[in-house]
């Protein structure tokens, strides 16, 4: 299992083809194109141009697809917060969470009235992202 | 001239370029589940060398448990398939709990709990990436576009999934309560302050007076990654009484749908229990046995949030969950009555 696989090519050789012959081509229509535009044949000239842009937008599309999506890292350390609740006085203490943590855990003592605290809640907050219409 | 066999090249071979379009995307989504699969396994392997409490190298011993398969029982014949079920879920269990035991001799009974939700999750992780693997490679060999267009389309929900279980890592090797954990939540605050007692395995229970009624609140044993056994527990204490119990409610997180706010509270009836359906059964069987109503409150949630840290927004639930038993318990019973409370779910970070 640690054993590393071997990576594959980054593109495969028939898509490096049709990219190659998708690029050649419109380059070939987009000269053309400027020849006719100086031999005043407007429209032959429209023709080649249009051709041309469809090629590259043809060969953006095919790049756009093959692309490798770069390797996020999907495991975000996440902060979770610990609140710490003297039940007599109501106290309370926010602070991080600590490995051993646990909700109904009784902790230190009440800084105010010397009761045993008890760890009331632990949670994490998440920030819903703005801009986000949600149908009710 | 060219344009023309281009785009006869297109006719001839668009199945085909579709088809390599739609392996780049499985395989940038395979490099995912690897990295996460990996990931697992080192967390794992670094947890326990850190809490293991001994020198040897758990390597090949964690390397074996990601490969660990459970064969279900044959349910061609179904009379008395959820006990054949249930025996091998148990040995499943068992087998779990000596491994970790062998790889970390020196943690404690909730630590190792944890431990082995953990080497759970790193194990799901890796059978994820060795299914998506396999119809790869296969849709690659047989040039079958079906089978990758299945892969393509299923994808993205299956990536959520092994997300989901590559969050759970953080949760799980530090002991935090995750979102499944809503149900034993509400059953924790209710039975906070009583004696509880265990009532089957890795289940605990307390007896606790509620508006005039007695309410047996039941949740999985905390504050290690646990889920107990609530079916068991809820046959018990109806068993105990002889059917003379008024009403069960049982809480559990639900899965929420799409626009719905995660910690929506929500009620109904039958039973809520997830997993391989072993402890619904049990709970089926002995309420229809003495035809006890059953209710469920749920606090909704997605597959993300159930098994990472508890959200705040499921953990505030908890307090809306305690209100709507009350008002359960006040609107379906009598006082002097006798009802059941199970919370269901992970009690991992939750004591009791």
């Amino acid at each position: 299992m640690s054993k590393k696989s071997s990576s594959s090519s980054r593109f495969s050789s028939i898509m490096i083809i049709i990219i190659l012959v998708s690029l050649g081509l419109s380059i070939a229509a987009f000269y053309q194109a400027i020849i006719a535009y100086g031999n005043q044949e407007f429209n032959m000239g429209s023709y080649f141009a249009l051709i041309g842009i469809m090629g590259l937008t043809f060969l953006t599309y095919m790049m756009i697809q093959t692309r490798r999506k770069t390797l996020k890292l999907p495991i975000q350390a996440q902060r979770v917060a610990t609140t710490i609740l003297c039940q007599k006085c109501g106290f309370k203490n926010i602070r991080d969470f600590q490995r051993g943590d646990y909700i109904l855990k009784d902790t230190e003592e009440c800084p105010k009235c010397n009761e045993k605290m008890i760890i009331a809640s632990i949670y994490r907050e998440v920030k819903e992202k703005k801009g986000k219409k949600e149908l009710s | 001239m060219a344009w023309l066999v281009l785009i006869v090249a297109t006719f001839i071979y668009g199945q085909r370029i579709q088809m390599t379009l739609m392996l780049r995307e499985v395989e940038g989504s395979l490099f995912r589940l690897k990295f996460m699969r990996d990931e697992g396994r080192k967390t794992s392997i670094s947890t326990l060398k850190e809490l293991g409490g001994t020198e040897a190298d758990p390597t090949a011993r964690v390397d074996r448990f990601l490969e660990y398969v459970a064969i279900p029982p044959v349910n061609l014949d179904p009379s008395g398939v959820i006990w054949r079920l249930e025996h091998i879920l148990d040995v499943r269990d068992v087998r779990f709990k000596d491994e970790v035991k062998l790889m970390a001799p020196g943690m404690e009974e909730s630590q190792r709990n944890n431990m082995e939700n953990m080497l759970e999750a790193a194990l799901s992780l890796n059978i994820i990436y060795k299914v998506i693997r396999h119809f790869y490679v296969l849709g690659k060999k047989t040039k079958s576009l079906y089978i990758i267009m299945q892969l393509q389309m299923l994808l993205p929900l299956i990536m959520r999934e092994a997300e989901a279980f590559s969050n759970a890592l953080q949760a799980f090797t530090h002991g935090q309560p995750i979102g499944d954990g809503a149900g034993a939540l509400v059953a924790a605050k209710l039975m906070h302050g009583h004696r509880k007692k265990k009532i089957a395995k890795d289940t605990v229970m307390a007896k606790v007076p509620m508006e005039g009624r007695i309410a047996y609140v039941l949740k999985a044993k905390g504050p290690g990654g646990n889920v107990g056994k609530p079916g068991e527990a809820i046959k018990q204490v109806i068993e105990k009484n002889k059917g003379k119990i008024s009403t069960a409610i049982i809480i559990d997180a639900a899965q929420k749908l799409e626009g719905e706010k995660p910690g929506e509270v929500a009620e109904g009836v039958g039973v809520a229990i997830g997993g391989p359906e072993v402890e619904k059964y049990k709970v089926e069987e002995t309420v229809l046995k003495y035809k006890i109503p059953v209710n469920v409150v749920l606090i909704k949630e997605d597959i993300g949030d159930a098994v990472s840290a508890m959200r705040k927004e499921v953990f505030d639930a908890a307090d809306a969950a305690v209100d709507r038993i009350k008002r359960l318990i006040l609107e379906r019973t009598k006082k002097g009555n006798s009802v059941i409370i199970a919370g269901v779910g992970n009690t991992i970070g939750i004591g009791q």
